[in-house]
Parts: C-alpha cells; sequence; structure tokens
C-alpha cells in the first residue's frame, strides 16, 4: 500500500465517528432550525425565537456572564500560572488542589454553591453565628437578580478557572528559561517581563484557553440553573426549556443555531487577535 | 571605575563541584579572556558574574561595590549568551533595542545605536526579521549588537563568535576589539578558541577543572605555562613533555639528551615547544648504519608521520616511548622513519614537577 495513504485509513474511523454522531446530528438541529415539519424553508421558528420575551434577556444574560466571568478568569489563571510556574518545590502539589474543581460536574458544583447561598446555607449560618445577622436572608430570590448573578460568577470561576489554568501552565513551560535570564540582564522588571517576553511567547496557549473557555461560557447550564432557578434565564436553559418544556424542537433548534453562532464568531475574533506570524514562534 | 574583583567564589552543583574558590581581578577598562576545554566552568562563572548565578561562596565586587546580593539589572552589565537568547516574537531591530527600551531612551537614540551596532555587526539589512528567519550565526550577531547598544560599564560575552566563518570571524574578532577600547568597556570574553584567545586578550585566564590555573599576557601563557596543563592545551601543535632521570649535580638525562636543570628533585619533566627545537641532522632510514652515535647535546627523534601544512610541516615523532612533535621547514626532505637529531634551544626550555604538575623556576 502507499504509505502516504496510511494517515488518511487511519483517521478513517475516527472520522466515521465524527460523522455519524456528530455531523449527522448538527444537520439534523440545523434543518429542525430552518424546515418545518413538512420540510418547507422557513424563518418562522427564528421570528418566533427573537419575538418570544426571554429572548433577549437570556441572550444579554449569556453574553455579560461571559464577559464578566472570562476575564477574570484569564487574569486569575494568568497569576496563578505564573506562581505555579516560578515554584521550585510543591508545584505538582498546587497543581492539583488547583484543579480539584476540574473534577466536579458543573451540576454539583452549582448545588454545592447553592448550599452555600440558600436560606439556610452556610452563610447564612456562619453571618448568623457572628451576629451580623437576626435572621436568615435570602440570597437567592427572585428580587435578588444582582445576587444570582455574583453567585453565579463566583461558582463559574471556582469551577472553571483550572481549565485555562493547566492550559497556561504547560504553555508557560515551553517558553525557555534564558529568555528571562537574557531580560533580567537587559534591564526588564518583573513586571515587563511578563508584558514583553511571556504573554507574546504565551499567546498560542492563550489562544486556546480562551476559546474553550468562552466556548464553554455560552453553555453555561447547570449553575445558573440551580443558583437562579428560572429567574435568570440564559441561551441554554432557554433550549431546554422549548425542547422539553414548551415541547417545540424547532424553536430549540434555533437557539442553538445562535449559540453556534456566535461560538463561531467569537474564536473567530480571539483567533485573530493573538494571532502569531509564523516566523515568531518559538 | 568599573574593575571587576572576584573573591573566592565556588560554585557547587549538588555533588559536582563546578568552580573551586576563584580569585580574578579584572581591572577597569580591560579586556580579558577565560580560556578552558568544554565544561571547565567558564559559562558558570560569567554567569555568577551577571547575577545568573549564586556562588555557593565567595563574593563578586564591581567598581568597588559588592554586587553578588544585586539582581543581574541592577548590575550594569550586559551578556552575549552562549545560546543567543535572541527573542523569537521581536524582529532583529526591537530584539537590538531591547535593552535600551528598558532604559526608556528615547527613540531618536534608540534609532541610532541600533544602525550603529547592527551595521558594526553586519546586520543592518537583516533589522525586520524575526529570529526563526536567521542563520545561526546571524542569529548571534544579533545578541552580540544588542548587548553593545546598551554601552554597559561591564560586558560579559560567552563565545560570541563560535558560530561564524573563519574569516568573517577574524573580521569581527578586529572589530568587536576596537569598539570595546573606545568605549572603554571592561570585557569578560569566554572561548575555547585559542587563537581568538591570543588574538584579541589583554590578559588570558586559563581555567581547568573550575580553577583558574594561570592568568597572564598571551605570550606569557604561551612562552611559560604555569602547569603542564596549559603548555598542552595552549598551543597547536601542543607542548612537548619527556621523563628526566637525574644523573647528579642538577645534571639531567632526557633519552641520551644531557641538560643542566633544577638540582634538588628526583623526578622532574622536560618540556619544549615543538618550533624551539633546531634541526642539526637526519639520518635516514635506508642508511645501513642504524647504530647511531648518540650525541649528548641532541634529541634523537624517530619520524612517524608527516603533515605538511603549508606554513611548515608537523613531524609526530618518538623519542623512546614518549610522542614528541617537531615543526620543520616546510622544504625540508624528512620522511617516516628517519632520525632526527634536535637541539632545543636553551633559553625555551621548560622543567615541570611530575607531582603537581607546575613549571618549576
Ligand atoms: N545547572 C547545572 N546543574 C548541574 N551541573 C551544572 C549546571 N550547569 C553547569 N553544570 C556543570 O558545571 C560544569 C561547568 O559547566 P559550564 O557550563 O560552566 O562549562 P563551560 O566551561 O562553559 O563549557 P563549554 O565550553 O562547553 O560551554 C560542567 O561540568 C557542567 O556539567
Ligand atoms: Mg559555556
Amino acid at each position: 500500500m502507499h504509505p502516504r495513504l496510511l494517515p488518511y485509513l487511519l483517521l478513517l474511523p475516527a472520522a466515521f465517528f465524527l460523522c455519524v454522531f456528530f455531523l449527522y446530528p448538527f444537520f439534523l438541529v440545523a434543518w429542525q432550525a430552518f424546515f418545518t415539519d413538512a420540510g418547507e424553508y422557513t424563518t418562522e421558528f427564528f421570528s418566533e425565537m427573537l419575538g418570544h420575551w426571554k429572548f433577549e434577556g437570556a441572550l444579554k444574560n449569556t453574553l455579560i456572564l461571559t464577559l464578566i466571568v472570562v476575564p477574570i478568569q484569564t487574569a486569575l489563571a494568568l497569576f496563578m500560572a505564573t506562581l505555579v510556574s516560578g515554584m521550585k518545590k510543591g508545584r505538582d502539589i498546587a497543581l492539583y488542589i488547583w484543579t480539584i474543581p476540574l473534577g466536579i460536574s458543573d451540576l454539583a458544583a452549582g448545588i454545592i454553591w447553592l448550599a452555600i447561598f440558600e436560606q439556610t446555607g452556610f452563610l447564612n449560618s456562619f453571618l448568623y453565628t457572628l451576629g451580623l445577622i437576626d435572621q436568615p436572608q435570602t440570597f437567592l430570590g427572585y428580587q435578588s437578580k444582582t445576587t444570582i448573578f455574583v453567585a453565579i460568577v463566583l461558582a463559574e470561576v471556582w469551577r472553571a478557572t483550572a481549565i485555562m489554568l493547566v492550559i497556561l501552565v504547560a504553555g508557560m513551560g515551553l517558553i525557555p528559561k534564558e529568555y528571562y535570564e537574557c531580560a533580567d540582564v537587559f534591564g526588564a522588571s518583573r513586571w515587563k517581563q511578563f508584558t514583553r517576553i511571556t504573554l507574546p511567547l504565551l499567546k498560542p496557549s492563550l489562544q486556546t484557553a480562551l476559546i474553550l473557555r468562552v466556548i464553554l461560557a455560552f453553555e453555561v447550564f447547570a449553575v445558573v440553573v440551580t443558583l437562579g432557578g428560572t429567574n435568570l434565564p440564559v441561551l441554554m436553559s432557554e433550549i431546554y426549556v422549548w425542547q422539553f418544556d414548551l415541547r417545540d424542537a424547532h424553536v430549540a433548534a434555533a437557539y442553538a443555531m445562535v449559540v453556534l453562532a456566535i461560538s463561531i464568531l467569537c474564536t473567530l475574533v480571539i483567533m485573530w487577535a493573538l494571532r502569531t506570524p509564523k516566523e515568531a514562534r518559538i | 571605575m568599573a574593575e571587576i574583583n572576584i573573591k573566592q567564589v565556588a560554585k557547587r552543583f549538588g555533588k559536582t563541584q563546578a568552580l573551586h574558590s576563584i580569585d580574578l581581578n579584572v581591572e577597569d577598562q580591560e579586556f580579558l579572556v577565560l580560556l578552558g576545554a568544554s565544561g571547565c566552568g567558564k559559562t558558570t562563572l560569567l554567569r555568577i558574574i551577571a547575577g545568573l548565578e549564586t556562588a555557593s561562596d565567595g563574593e563578586v565586587w564591581i567598581g568597588g561595590k559588592r554586587i553578588d546580593k544585586l539582581r543581574p539589572k541592577d548590575r550594569g552589565i550586559a551578556m552575549v549568551f552562549q545560546n543567543y537568547a535572541v527573542f523569537p516574537h521581536l524582529t532583529v531591530f526591537e530584539n537590538i533595542a531591547f535593552g535600551l527600551r528598558m532604559q526608556k531612551l528615547d527613540q531618536s537614540t534608540i534609532d541610532k545605536r541600533v544602525k550603529r551596532t547592527s551595521e558594526l555587526m553586519h546586520i543592518d539589512s537583516l533589522l525586520e526579521r524575526y529570529s526563526g528567519q536567521l542563520s545561526g550565526g546571524q542569529r548571534q550577531r544579533v545578541a552580540v549588537a544588542r548587548a553593545l547598544a546598551t554601552e554597559p560599564s561591564v560586558l560579559l560575552m560567552d563565545e560570541p563568535l563560535s558560530n561564524l566563518d573563519a574569516l568573517l570571524r577574524m573580521e569581527m574578532r578586529a572589530e568587536l576589539k576596537t569598539v570595546l577600547a573606545e568605549s572603554k568597556t571592561t570585557t569578560v570574553y569566554v572561548t575555547h578558541d585559542q587563537v581568538e584567545a591570543m588574538s584579541m586578550a589583554d590578559r588570558i585566564a586559563v581555567m581547568h577543572e573550575g580553577e583558574i590555573v594561570q592568568s597572564a599576557s598571551a605570550i606569557e601563557v604561551y612562552r611559560d605555562p604555569a602547569t603542564q596543563f596549559v603548555g598542552s592545551f595552549i598551543g597547536n601543535p601542543p607542548m612537548n613533555f619527556l621523563n628526566a632521570k637525574s644523573s647528579g649535580n642538577g645534571e639531567w638525562n632526557i633519552e641520551g639528551l644531557l641538560l643542566q636543570g633544577p638540582s634538588d628533585r628526583t623526578a622532574i619533566q622536560f618540556a619544549i615547544r615543538p618550533e624551539d627545537l633546531q634541526l642539526c641532522g637526519v639520518k635516514s632510514s635506508t642508511e645501513s648504519n642504524t647504530d647511531q652515535l648518540i650525541e649528548p647535546d641532541k634529541l634523537h627523534a624517530t619520524v612517524r608521520v608527516i603533515e605538511p601544512l603549508g606554513s611548515h610541516k608537523l613531524a609526530s615523532c618518538k623519542v623512546g616511548d614518549a610522542l614528541f612533535r617537531v615543526v620543520l621547514d616546510s622544504d625540508s626532505s624528512v620522511s617516516a622513519g628517519d632520525v632526527l637529531a634536535l637541539k632545543p634551544l636553551p633559553d625555551r626550555v621548560r622543567w615541570f614537577d611530575p607531582e603537581s604538575n607546575k613549571a618549576m623556576a
């Protein structure tokens, strides 16, 4: 057999698998978003989605959550990765501890934070014991959207920063030590070393981490539902509602198309913003 | 004033002792070359001066100030790294300008300095390129230009020309030397190329297994090696060494050659450079009379191999069981198997103590 064909042959099973379990359902969903059950092309499902009173809120909430959570996580992950990379001893232990939340499902994470914030939760009993409040407070009620928001941001940061951390630590490990030594000799402060050397050389890892994280942020669901219930609709929870409560797979599919569109758009923007010319790589 | 004083600096890496108690003074504006075999600790010593490595022991002073607790950036130095460390994400221009930007110089000064140093290193046509688009030698010159551009009072260079072709290296050598003398820079220059060392150095410090065995002018290091190692490391071909037997009253027998030497020893080594021998006679191998007559003021060497090297011929011979090299005139018609009668130039003979390997007065 021609040796050039071998890689393609080896890729075939995986490609087949992807086609059956990813591309096919994807086309089904896309079909459902644009075609009626009778098979006619229509934009009616999109109009229905756009016309629904919860759509704007869901879109806004998702975007705002992403815009708040992702920058916080990026900054935090960069900071933690710098700390970990600078450690001589205990580096692995620190990394293991910081990545524990990665092993917890988002639903479980939501429940953990619910246990903190709910009326009979840890926070209330803590404040009560300290004597700061004389009766349990409702933190997550329908009037206190901001608190719900803060709780979700906290839970998300706690839960999903580590995925960025892991990617960034690996990326920092790829930057040769001598660049820092050189910068040190030529008078660069720690901060200058970070901005002039670490950040530019970390771009490829940062790109990967950001794309991964932003896409996951658009798909935020379980944490929002556990902490906010129906008080804080997001795109994913709306898909769930349309699919299973309102039993309209077409509108749910239209929502899915929106999530897909903004994911692709953001991926492209991130790829462009953090591009590195080929000749300027390590 | 930027003299460097290194006081009893030692460095251990776990079990390996990379440096044993080094004492070295580099005068203000001096060009000192650190010369030594691979792995003898040259880079380690340079990195300790730069502050990239902390000494296990000892002190480092620059310009009368103790600096071994200071960060590298506060030591007033620039450095050319052995592995260049040219930043891959910056163009050649920005690489050279790196130190200048850190000093917050204005753009016109930066432009001027980058232009000057890049022209000096012959890389002025490459300013827009990235490191990945350069050859090894070009990258190395970027590293040198980057260090020169900051106009430091102390410049540390770790084999900065090792990757250039012979011609370019010779040219760069001369230009570097001129520029550094003009800018009154104190320079520590690491190399294991002895020609480079001899041609550039005000002073050569020869390192061997983590120690400085001799630091003196090029000619002194060549003529009067302090140890056997220096004699065999410097000079191509290296110095010849032969065991001498005492025949009493300070007279020594070196495979038949009788010479007056130090009198207070029982064992001693005779040493002479291959070019410091006078050829007094050749006995061809075809001559039947092999029962040569031993003259007591000559060494008798049997030629093994002749290498014609253009300017001269190098004869590798045997004297007794020892290898002995002789530089011959390029016209000489000596061939393998011949026996040479050689007379050492009296003022070029050196004696070494075979126990300590040190030179004897
Ligand atoms: N970080 C380190 N850890 C352990 N040993 C080291 C380290 N750096 C250097 N050494 C050892 O110290 C000794 C001196 O090394 P150094 O790099 O100073 O040699 P060098 O004279 O610069 O050699 P070369 O001419 O090959 O560059 C070597 O035996 C080396 O193996
Ligand atoms: Mg070295």
